[in-house]
Formats: C-alpha cells, sequence, structure tokens
C-alpha cells in the first residue's frame, strides 16, 4: 500500500505533532543552557556578562545546591519505596474476591485525581496541623505529644503527602497486571504443594515484574518534579530543609532573579531526568516489539 | 477461577480491604465533611458528623468567585485536550496505519520530550510569555497545556488505532466505498471510543497540572489549582471554606476519574500495561 504518494500524505499528517513539540523542546533548552552560562540578572544588570562555568561551580560551594538535589532524590527513592511495595501489598488484597469490590477500588484510586494544590492544603491543615489536625487529634487521645511535621520533619511530611497521591496509580496498576495472571497457573502451583510465600517469589512477582518497571519508570518522571506540595506546604524550608530542584530553580528564577544559576539548575534537572528517560524508553520501547 | 472460596476467607479480605481503602479515602471525605460545617466547628477537634451548614460554599463563591476559576479550568483542560486531539490524530492515524522504519523512533522521542522537567525551561518560557503578552492569557495556557499532554495523546491514539484491523479498510475499499465514506462509515465509529478515553484522561491531567497553571497566571486566566493555591497564605484558619473550595476544585474530576479507571492505566503507562 505504501506509494511515493501516501507516503508524503503521512508525512504530511505527522508534521503538525512534529515540529510543534521539536520547538516545545529546542528553543527553550536552548535558552535555558545559554542563559546558565550566563551572570544574568534582570534587576541588578551591572556585573552581568558571560561566566562560562561559573554557575554550575556553585553546585560544589552552595550548600543549598546539593541540599536541593540530595532532596530531590530522597522524595524520588522515598516515594517509590512506599508506594511499590504498598502498591504490591495493597493489589494482592484487591485482588483476593470480596464484597463491593467495585466501591473499595474506587475509594482507593481516589487521592489520584485530587490536584496536588488541594492534596497538599489538605494534609496540610486538616491532618498534620500540629494544633488542630487528626494526626495531633490521634496523638493527643493517646497521651502523646502531637508532631510539628512541618517544622521538625517538614521533608517526611512531603513524602507522605506525596506518596498519598502515588499509592493508588501504583496500585491501579499492579492490580491491573495481577488481574491478568493466569489463574490456572496459580491453581497448578497450589496443587504442587507451593506455599504462599514461595508462589508470590516464583509466580506473582515475576509476572507483575513489567507493571513494577514500568511504575517505577513513570513515577520517578513526576517525581523529579514535584512542585506545588512543596509550595503550599513548606515553601522549602524551614532552610532549604524540603527544597528540592524543581523548588529551587524556581526561587533562583522567579523570587532572587538570579537566571544563570536558575538555569544551571535547570539544566542539572535535564541531566538527571535523562539518566532516568534513557532506561524508561528501553523498558517502553521492548513493550512495543510485542 | 475455580477455586473454592471459603466465606471465612471472604469476610476477613474484605474487612481488610475496606479498612485500608477507607484510610486510603480519609483525607478526602475528611474535607467532604469539613465543607459542611462552620467555622467555629471546624478547629474544634476531630468530629464526623457536620452540622450541614453550607454557608462556606456561598462564601467561597461570594469572596474570591470560584466560579470563574472554574470556568478557566474548563476552558483551559477542554481547550488544551481538543487542541491536542486535533493536531495528534492525523499523526497517530498515519503512523498506526502506515508505519514506516522511522515510527517507532518518532514515537519515542515524542515520548522524551515528555521527560524534560519543566523547571528547565521556566525562564525562557516566561520570558517568551512576557514578551508576546501571553502572561496569564487562556490561550498562551491553553497552548502550554497542549504541548504538555501533546505526546501522551499521539500515543494512546496510537495504542488505540493500532487496533483497528486493517482488513477490515481494504475490505471496504473492495465493496467500492469511496475514501470519504470509508472514513464515516468505517473508520469514525472504530476510533470513536479511543479518542473518548484519550480525552477524558488528558482532561483530567490538564485539569490537575499545577505548575504551569500557577506560574503562568495572575487572576485573568487563572483555574483552580491557582485559585486554590492562594489559600496557602498562614494567617487565619478558614478551613471550612477551605474545605469547601477543595471540594469545589476536585469533585468534578473524581467523577470523571472514577468512569476513566481502565483508560488511566493504559494511557499513562503508553500501553504498556492493560
Amino acid at each position: 500500500m505504501a506509494t511515493q504518494q501516501t507516503r508524503s500524505l503521512a508525512r504530511f499528517m505527522m508534521a503538525p505533532s512534529v515540529v510543534l513539540l521539536f520547538v516545545w523542546m529546542i528553543v527553550p533548552l536552548v535558552f535555558t543552557i545559554y542563559f546558565s552560562l550566563l551572570q544574568y540578572n534582570p534587576l541588578n544588570p551591572i556585573r552581568d556578562g558571560f561566566v562560562w562555568f561559573a554557575n554550575y561551580k556553585l553546585f560544589y560551594s552552595n550548600p543549598a545546591f546539593f541540599a536541593a538535589i540530595l532532596n530531590t532524590l530522597t522524595i524520588v527513592v522515598s516515594v517509590l519505596v512506599i508506594t511499590v511495595v504498598g502498591g504490591i501489598l495493597l493489589a494482592m488484597l484487591l485482588d483476593q474476591p470480596i464484597w463491593g469490590q467495585g466501591i473499595v477500588r474506587i475509594l482507593v484510586i481516589s487521592p489520584f485525581f485530587v490536584m496536588p494544590p488541594v492534596a497538599a492544603l489538605v494534609w496540610k491543615n486538616m491532618i498534620m496541623h500540629p494544633q488542630y489536625g487528626v494526626f495531633a487529634d490521634i496523638a493527643r487521645f493517646f497521651g502523646a505529644e502531637p508532631i510539628d511535621w512541618f517544622g521538625q520533619h517538614p521533608l517526611t511530611a512531603v513524602i507522605l503527602i506525596v506518596a498519598w497521591q502515588w499509592l493508588p496509580f501504583a496500585t491501579l496498576i499492579l492490580l491491573t497486571s495481577l488481574q491478568s495472571l493466569d489463574g490456572e497457573q496459580k491453581e497448578a502451583a497450589e496443587m504442587d504443594g507451593a506455599g504462599f510465600l514461595s508462589r508470590f517469589i516464583y509466580l506473582t512477582l515475576p509476572h507483575m515484574s513489567r507493571a513494577i518497571t514500568v511504575v517505577i519508570l513513570i513515577q520517578t518522571i513526576f517525581l523529579l518534579s514535584v512542585y506545588a506540595e512543596i509550595l503550599v506546604t513548606t515553601n522549602g524550608g524551614p532552610g532549604y530543609a524540603s527544597t528540592n530542584l524543581p523548588f529551587l530553580v524556581y526561587q533562583k528564577a522567579l523570587l532572587e532573579f538570579k537566571i544563570g544559576q536558575a538555569s544551571a539548575g535547570g539544566v542539572i534537572a535535564v541531566i538527571l531526568a535523562n539518566i532516568v528517560a534513557f532506561f524508561a524508553m528501553r523498558a517502553v520501547g521492548k513493550n512495543l516489539d510485542k | 477461577m475455580a477455586r473454592a472460596v471459603t466465606t471465612q476467607h471472604k469476610t476477613i479480605a474484605t474487612a481488610a480491604a475496606w479498612i485500608v481503602a477507607l484510610l486510603i479515602f480519609f483525607p478526602i471525605l475528611y474535607t467532604i465533611i469539613t465543607s459542611f460545617k462552620s467555622e467555629q466547628e471546624a478547629i474544634q477537634g476531630f468530629n464526623l458528623i457536620p452540622s450541614g451548614t453550607t454557608e462556606s460554599y456561598a462564601e467561597v463563591q461570594a469572596q474570591s468567585g470560584y466560579f470563574k476559576f472554574f470556568l478557566n479550568s474548563v476552558i483551559l483542560s477542554v481547550g488544551s485536550t481538543l487542541l491536542a486531539i486535533l493536531i495528534a490524530v492525523p499523526a497517530a492515524w498515519s503512523m498506526a496505519f502506515s508505519p514506516t522504519k522511522r515510527t517507532k523512533d518518532i514515537l519515542m522521542w515524542m515520548l522524551s520530550t515528555k521527560m524534560m522537567p519543566a523547571v528547565a525551561v521556566l525562564f525562557p518560557i516566561y520570558l517568551i510569555f512576557r514578551d508576546s503578552g501571553l502572561l496569564d492569557s487562556r490561550i498562551g495556557l491553553t497552548v502550554m497545556l497542549m504541548l504538555i499532554n501533546l505526546p501522551i495523546v499521539v500515543w494512546m491514539l496510537y495504542t488505540y488505532f493500532r487496533e483497528i484491523p486493517g482488513e477490515i479498510l481494504e475490505a471496504a475499499r473492495m465493496d467500492g466505498a469511496s475514501l470519504w465514506n470509508e472514513i464515516i462509515y468505517v473508520l469514525t465509529p472504530m476510533a470513536v471510543p479511543g479518542i473518548a478515553s484519550t480525552m477524558l484522561l488528558n482532561i483530567i491531567l490538564a485539569w490537575n497540572e499545577a505548575f504551569w497553571t500557577i506560574r503562568l497566571t495572575t487572576t485573568n486566566a487563572a483555574p483552580l489549582t491557582a485559585f486554590i493555591s492562594s489559600f496557602s497564605s498562614p494567617q487565619g484558619l478558614f478551613w471550612a471554606k477551605l474545605s469547601a473550595a477543595s471540594t469545589l476544585a476536585i469533585a468534578p474530576i473524581l467523577i470523571m476519574g472514577w468512569f476513566s479507571q481502565k483508560q488511566l492505566v493504559r494511557g499513562l503507562t503508553f500501553g504498556a500495561v492493560k
């Protein structure tokens, strides 16, 4: 079917998407790389000029940058561990025959549809507030001192909120994968006397492995750029205790107008994301061939 | 599954599942409950039974004009989705029905644009928007959200279109259908469900997008994400109002989301898990 004519038609049909995405990717990125080599402050232009890699050197000398990278990775890894382990357990529970499964699924998936600012504000004020939050009520009920989450454990608080948002996603995808597991295989394993644990290790886990990979990769993309949750809860503080790379870039660019430093942070964020993307592409690409 | 399930097993599993589900849902539930409390009730400690007043809802609308933000959210999410569909359908179509050697590479590359962190291009985009007067404009933000979701839209449409058997087109052609008839009577009915699911998921994603919608708007084009973020200022404890605003902001999308669970899995895993 592929004549010269249909081929050029195909090219014509793809052109808008390809051109748009290309421009969207390249133009701002080139600007960012260029800015990252400048000293550039719109409020104080006296010292503006080309400084080569001085902005990148700040990653060694300025503790904020180092803290931001560390916090970024802490958020990604902690949330991944919580959601993947929790998701596997939850998916296995929901895969059991239970009454009202439809409603249970709806309840579990709901947090995923809550927009980040709402999730963050609800947790900040109604759940984790040191005086009026539900956690404080529970602590007082047991005679304990309520925890000042955002003052003393800001990063943990952010991680909890983000994990709450992503646990449903992991659960839903792992459950979907679990439900495609062949019932007969399970039965055969059971008849052969395989216990629960060995069934889990040798049958369930390998079956879910691709879904787990996909969950990890996709979540990582989004977790690398957590922003709204920090903005409305801790605002990055106290100090830099809960500042991640996206938040630091935002602070430098739009609050302090240190465009060069912000851009260097942006470039580092791109590099981080690319390392992840490299693995993500391979995993998703493999699936395309099937 | 032919396995006999004992009632006892089912009872325990049911109890455990419901407890966990309710715990996970609790923050949302409590928000809805609190929205029906008065401001005083809201800070009087844990209480699951509200007095049932709706004064917070009235106040949210009266004080901050909730409806304007709601309208912006609808315009931005639906507008950007329609625009993305318009641009993506031809691309996905040609990739699904006349794939070339490079089709896979192009798809991969499109996906890779999705992985670029938004912060990396924050300032250039901010400058471009400012200099072209697009800051705080619905048009600018619609285009922005369209670009962000375009890769996902192309991908989802592609995976749906790929499942339409090519032979059916040939059969129609053999029966003498013109290209136009082929599109109207054969292809469209088969493509509509896929397009609908794609739209649903993308409206949800656009509705909840909380970086550009907050950073590139101030008042005119500000959607619900920006509206809610403005509640983060520490002065005063207006939890009933906050809860009412939050409930209003998430309710439409929560309900849509419940209907789109299947598409969600498929869309967000780029067809890798179905």
